[in-house]
This record gives structure tokens, C-alpha cells and sequence, in this order.
């Protein structure tokens, strides 16, 4: 290492990976429904497409997490989007092709992609 | 670096390792692979979160989930549950001792114990991977040294130290900038600097979990150091009783030279700096700068007098600057965020935070770090939960074996140097050892004193014979044999041997003493004219005796040892206060709480 511009090359590199033990109220959050009949559904690959999309655009400010069932089984692989600030929107039966989507225009352009949402689906 | 949905932090400071956080990790790894989980959920070892009392400790992110005392078997249910489904396993979390309240659905920072801290040295402890410079350099590590080396004078670094109003934390509370002041001052071909890190006061624990939680805050900081004060070299003196804290600053200086931020020409520049490390076998003496620099030499430790100060003539005949490990954990900040961002924390004259140890009568022993000033009451009842078992609290032990105690009277003074100082205790290394009704004072002011006496290297007079006659006293009081006037000579011994004793080990022995009769002669009076303990503490001053709610059911008797419990089957019994040798048997096994202590 010979210059500052080295060490803030480091430091940009591993901040994406541990930038969630940081208590950063400005996160958007990903919260996947991960029971066993989210898993059954198809949710863990669903969650790993959300993984690769946000590392593959150096998304800062994102966290993936998971929670248990909340009833709706039927509607599995159910998952939250909630951008700082806004209410929660949820997504019903999401595959992993739909995820690309949901992180261009709703994690980075702020618009919920309608027709994935649980409202389209009722 | 692949990236992770969830990280899974188990500490790896001493205390958890101890009660078995490494089988934990191997058991995590083990089952996050079983279940398919390697590629989404990564654990990492950390340095100490603070909260001892409630290790081993795991807190799984992004949800901040904090479960305390785990234990191997309860790996698989926290991966299957939590990992897996995303359910939290609420028996496991940890429970406020003082609420009783559940932080199932609170972050971190909302917890009792976290809620009234901050941290500044201990910043990185139990968020990163000690052992990964990487994740250091995320969090902002090596900045303060950049920036030290490429937009700033040595003298302009000083000048921040200094109005940033840092006081060494491992006891005196010496301006730090004004000690490196000095030994810029100091013309030399060769000057070093020094970290000190034998961290010796019974019960103060800081310095190890900062080295283990977070050693490049250590090398960072003595580089920034060897620059402004001009030092091509540095040294960390640590004990050898640390090896954990040993292993970890091994491996950071290794990780440092792989990266060019120790070594020649750091950033480029014409700063050279490289660090080694000497291990010391524990001796107390040693944490006295002279003795030392003495045992870094490879000579025996003990201290000399003073001038010539260490700034002029220090290790190996050079100009030398030493500083205590948690004070070297405040520089880098300083540099990066400016003197005037420290200056808001604390008070006036006592800048900043201070991390203290909290151990003995108290629920939550473990490590905080606060603002300077904050009341005592705060340390003790909002942080550290209270006195257990529903027991009153009594006093205070501040500053080790050099410092002193403070009274009920006294919990809501700030602390900081000053005031600490002013009502006989002193802020030492900050450990704080909490006692209840049940501790006699004459008592601890011997165990310090035998701590003091065990320690004394024997160069000077006053420290190797006046302490030990001050224990020999003390101990009389509390055999039962103490004698009229006994307060007054132990006073009298105290003014002395604190006026004439070579170094700081010697000149502040009998602060203990002196403050516990200061606030508690009572106690010492009891001891000597009514031959009496009234904290039953002492084994010599005290008796067991059966009161009537005895049934005769013939247990204590059967159980002494020495056959000093008389009376017949469902009659009350008798002690034969002359055959009872006060093992206290009977009390731990009457099933009525018939016996007490008088």
C-alpha cells in the first residue's frame, strides 16, 4: 500500500460486507417470509437472487432479512420491501426472475413494482 | 469477499472463551454448513461486547439479536430456528436484569446495559473481526494515520492531542499531549515509543479486551504517536498471562507490514515505523514506566527515580513516550474527527469517555465505557443493574490496589479524575469492584495491602518493610487482636511510606487504607474495641448460633466437623463456641435457616 487511495480502495471493498453491523437507520430492508412453507415455496433462491442482485450493483444501505410465516401460505414466497421512510410494500409469489426487477425500480428507483405486490394478487 | 445476508458474531475475548465461545463457533460452522447456509450466513469472531456477566455472548445481524450465556447445545436450534426460519429463539435472548424486560424487539443500543454507554476506544470491540485488518480499514481504520502523515505537522498532531484533553487512562491521568510534547523535545538519533500494556489492578480488564477486540486501534495510534513525537520504533509491553490479546497483536503487526502501514516509507512518505512486542511475566511493578522499560531491556523490573523523565533519558538510554493501551484507543479518533468533536464528551477537565470493569457485587460485570462525568449511580444501577440478590450496597473500590473506596454517601458525584481524587480514591485503570453489606471493610483494605506487600519489588524501604507492617496490623484487627491506638499507627505508617516510597507502587499502597478508614472507621473501631465484625465477615469475630427455630433434626450436628454441635432429637441444638473452628457447615446445610451468624 503506497497511497490513501489504496486504503480507501479497502475500505469500500469490505464495508459492502459488514456495512449491516453498522446501526444505520437509513437502510432499506428486504424481509423474506423464510418458514417452512416460504422454503417449500421456493424462497431460499428467491433470497440468493437478492443477494447477488445487491452485491452486483454495489447497493449500500440494503439489508436482507428473513422472518417466519405470517399466514398467508398460499401467496408464499412472500416477501417486504420497506424503504426508509415508507410504509412496507409486499410481494407475493415471487420468483427469482421477478427479483431483478424489484431491486431496479423499487430498492433503487423508489416505485414499487405494482403488479408483484400482494395488492395485484387479491 | 463473498456477500453474506446474515453475520453470526460470537465473541472470542477472554471471558467468553473461557465459558466456551470457540467450541461455539466450530458448532455454528458446522451447522450454518449442514443446513445449506455457508453461502448466506458468516460468523466471525469478535472482541469483547462488554457484558461478561451474560457470555458466552452471540448476536446474530442485520436484526442485531443479542443471545446471551449460549451454549453448544443450543447452536443447532438457533440455526434451524433463526437462521433457517427467521424465528428468533426468545429463550435464549437476553433478559434485563434490572427491567426484566426481554430484548426480543430491540436493537442493541436500546438495551439497559449499552443504553446510557459510549463507545470510543472501544468502538470496534465485538463489531469486528480482530483479526481481519480488512474489516478495521472498513470502519475507518488507518484513516487517522493517513491523514496524520500526509496533511499534518508532528507538531500539528501534538497541538490536537493536547486541546483535545486527553488524560492517560492507565492512572495518574497525565496529559497526553504534553507528554509527547516532551519528547519531541527530546534530540535524538533514535527515540521510541511505548504502549504500555501490563494491565495489572485485580479486577481491571480493559486494556486485554481492547488489544483482543481491536489491536490496529493500538498500532495505528503508537505509529500516529511515533510520528509526532519523531520515534522510529515502538514497543508494546504486554503480560505473557495475555495470550489471546498476544496472538491477536502478533498476528495485526504481521497483517500492518503485508500492507505497507508499518515498515519504510509509510503512505509513501518518509515515515518509517515498525513495532515488536515484549512480553512480561505479570510482575505489578512493571506497569511503573521505568521498572518497565527496565524489563523491556531484559533487566530486572524494578523502578528508578525520576528525572531523568522518560521523554529525556528513557528505553535504551533514548528519548521514549509511554502511553497505557485504552488512552492509545482514543488517538486515532482524535485525529479523524478533531479535538473539538472529543471535548464534547466528558466534562471540563476530564475529556471524553472512560471504560471502567465492573466486577464484584453487581449483576452485570462486564466492560463500560462512558462520558467523564456521568454520575456513579449511573455506573451502578442503570448500567450495571444493581446489586444481586436484593443485598444493599455499600461501597465502591475504584483505582485497584492504589486507589481507594467510596461510600453510599458519595454515588452521585461525576466521575472524573478530579473529583475521584478529591474524596480519597482515584480513577486508576478504572477497575471498580462493587461491595455489599456483606464485605467488611478492614477486610478489603487487606486483601489490597496483601496484594501491595506480594507485589513491592524490595528496592525501596518505606514499600517493601512499611506495607508489610501496615498488613501485619491489619491483619491483627481482623483476628480479633487489635489494639487501642492501631488506627493511629496504621495513619501514621500510611503519611510516611506515601511521602517517602520511590515509586507510584509504593506512594499509592496505602490509599486503600487510608480511604477506608476515612469513611468507614466505625467499622475498624468495631473490630478493635468490641472485637466485633459487623459485616460477619471476618471468621475470627464472628459465631454461629442456633436460634429457636430449630427443630432438632440432628443435620448440623452430624455435618461439623469437629463435633461441636450438641443436643437430643427434636430438641434444640447447642454450638460449643469453643470446639467451633467457624466453617460455617451447619448454616449451609440447616434446612430451617435456624443458624446465624453473630
Amino acid at each position: 500500500m503506497k497511497s490513501l487511495a489504496d486504503l480507501q480502495a479497502i475500505r469500500a471493498k469490505t464495508l459492502e460486507n459488514i456495512n449491516m453491523r453498522k446501526e444505520d437507520e437509513n437502510a432499506a430492508r428486504v424481509v423474506i417470509g423464510m418458514a417452512t412453507c416460504g422454503i417449500a415455496a421456493g424462497a431460499r433462491p428467491v433470497m440468493l437472487k437478492f443477494l447477488e442482485e445487491i452485491k452486483k450493483r454495489d447497493l449500500q444501505h440494503v439489508t436482507v432479512s428473513q422472518t417466519g410465516c405470517i399466514g398467508m401460505c398460499r401467496l408464499e414466497p412472500m416477501l417486504d420491501v420497506i424503504l426508509p421512510g415508507k410504509e412496507k410494500v409486499t410481494y407475493v409469489k415471487v420468483k427469482p426472475d421477478m427479483v431483478e426487477r424489484i431491486v431496479t425500480e423499487h430498492l433503487i428507483g423508489g416505485t414499487p413494482v405494482a403488479e408483484y405486490t400482494i395488492g395485484a394478487a387479491e | 469477499m463473498d456477500l453474506y445476508r446474515a453475520h453470526v458474531l460470537v465473541c472470542g475475548g477472554t471471558g467468553c472463551s473461557s465459558s466456551g465461545s470457540a467450541k461455539l463457533i466450530e458448532r455454528f460452522e458446522e451447522q450454518i454448513a449442514a443446513n445449506g447456509l455457508d453461502k448466506e450466513v458468516k460468523v466471525v469472531r469478535t472482541g469483547c461486547f462488554g457484558l461478561c456477566e451474560a457470555g458466552p455472548v452471540v448476536i446474530i445481524y442485520p436484526e442485531g439479536t443479542f443471545y446471551s450465556r449460549v451454549k453448544v447445545e443450543d447452536v443447532d436450534e438457533i440455526v434451524t430456528e433463526h437462521l433457517l426460519k427467521g424465528r428468533k429463539v426468545q429463550h435464549l435472548v437476553y433478559v434485563d436484569h434490572k427491567t426484566h424486560e426481554s430484548s426480543v424487539q430491540k436493537s442493541l443500543a436500546e438495551i439497559g446495559f449499552y443504553k446510557k454507554q459510549q463507545r470510543v476506544a472501544l468502538r470496534n470491540c465485538g463489531v469486528i473481526d480482530p483479526e481481519n485488518i480488512d474489516e478495521y480499514i472498513a470502519f475507518d481504520g488507518y484513516q487517522a494515520l493517513g491523514k496524520a502523515l500526509t496533511e499534518m505537522t508532528p507538531e500539528q498532531v501534538i497541538d490536537e492531542i493536547l486541546k483535545s484533553g486527553l488524560r492517560g487512562r492507565g492512572g495518574a491521568g497525565f496529559p497526553t499531549g504534553k507528554k509527547w510534547q516532551f519528547a519531541r523535545a527530546s534530540q535524538a538519533e533514535h527515540k521510541y515509543f511505548v504502549c504500555n500494556a501490563d494491565e495489572g489492578d485485580p479486577g481491571a480488564f480493559m486494556d486485554r479486551s481492547l488489544l483482543e477486540g481491536d489491536p490496529h486501534a493500538i498500532l495505528e495510534a503508537m505509529a500516529i504517536g511515533g510520528y509526532a513525537i519523531g520515534a522510529d520504533e515502538g514497543w508494546i509491553y504486554v503480560r505473557a498471562e495475555y495470550p489471546i490479546a498476544v496472538k491477536r497483536l502478533e498476528k495485526a503487526i504481521e497483517q500492518a507490514r503485508d500492507y505497507g502501514l508499518l515498515g519504510k516509507n509509510i503512505f509513501g512518505t518518509d515515515f518509517s515505523f515498525d513495532i515488536h512486542i515484549r512480553l512480561g511475566a505479570g510482575a505489578f511493578v512493571c506497569g511503573e514506566e521505568t521498572a518497565l522499560m527496565a524489563s523491556i531491556e531484559g533487566r530486572r523490573g524494578e523502578p528508578r527515580p525520576k528525572p531523568p523523565f522518560p521523554a529525556v533519558k528513557g528505553l535504551f538510554e533514548s528519548p521514549t513516550n509511554i502511553n497505557n493501551v485504552e488512552t492509545l484507543g482514543n488517538v486515532a479518533q482524535i485525529i479523524l474527527k478533531g479535538a473539538d468533536w472529543f471535548r464534547s464528551i466528558g466534562t471540563e477537565k476530564s475529556t471524553g469517555t472512560k471504560v471502567f470493569a465492573l466486577g464484584g457485587k453487581i449483576n452485570n460485570t462486564g466492560l463500560v465505557e462512558v462520558p467523564m462525568g456521568v454520575p456513579l449511580r449511573t455506573i451502578i444501577e442503570d448500567i450495571g443493574g444493581g446489586i444481586p440478590n436484593g443485598k444493599k450496597f455499600k461501597a465502591v473500590q475504584t483505582g485497584g490496589p492504589s486507589g481507594g473506596c467510596i461510600p453510599a454517601s458519595l454515588l452521585d458525584i461525576p466521575v472524573e479524575y478530579d473529583t475521584l481524587t478529591s474524596v480519597g480514591a482515584m480513577m486508576g485503570s478504572g477497575g471498580m469492584i462493587v461491595l455489599d453489606e456483606d464485605n467488611c471493610m478492614v477486610d478489603i483494605a487487606r486483601f489490597f495491602l496483601d496484594f501491595t506487600v506480594d507485589e513491592s519489588c524490595g528496592k525501596c524501604t518505606p514499600c517493601r518493610i512499611g506495607t508489610r507492617r501496615m498488613l501485619e496490623i491489619l491483619e491483627r484487627i481482623t483476628e480479633g487482636k487489635g489494639q487501642e491506638g492501631d488506627i493511629e499507627k496504621l495513619e501514621n505508617l500510611a503519611e510516611n511510606i506515601k511521602n517517602s516510597a520511590l515509586c507510584g507502587l509504593g506512594q499509592t499502597a496505602p490509599n486503600p487504607v487510608l480511604s477506608t478508614i476515612k469513611f468507614f472507621r466505625d467499622e475498624y473501631e468495631a473490630h478493635i474495641k468490641e472485637k466485633r465484625c459487623p459485616a460477619h465477615h471476618c471468621q475470627a469475630l464472628l459465631n454461629y448460633v442456633i436460634t429457636d427455630k430449630c427443630r432438632g433434626c440432628t443435620l448440623c450436628a452430624r455435618k461439623c466437623p469437629v463435633q461441636a454441635i450438641t443436643g437430643n432429637v427434636k430438641e434444640k441444638h447447642v454450638i460449643d463456641t469453643q470446639k467451633c473452628i467457624k466453617c460455617g457447615q451447619c448454616m449451609a446445610n440447616c434446612k430451617f435457616g435456624a443458624i446465624i451468624k453473630d
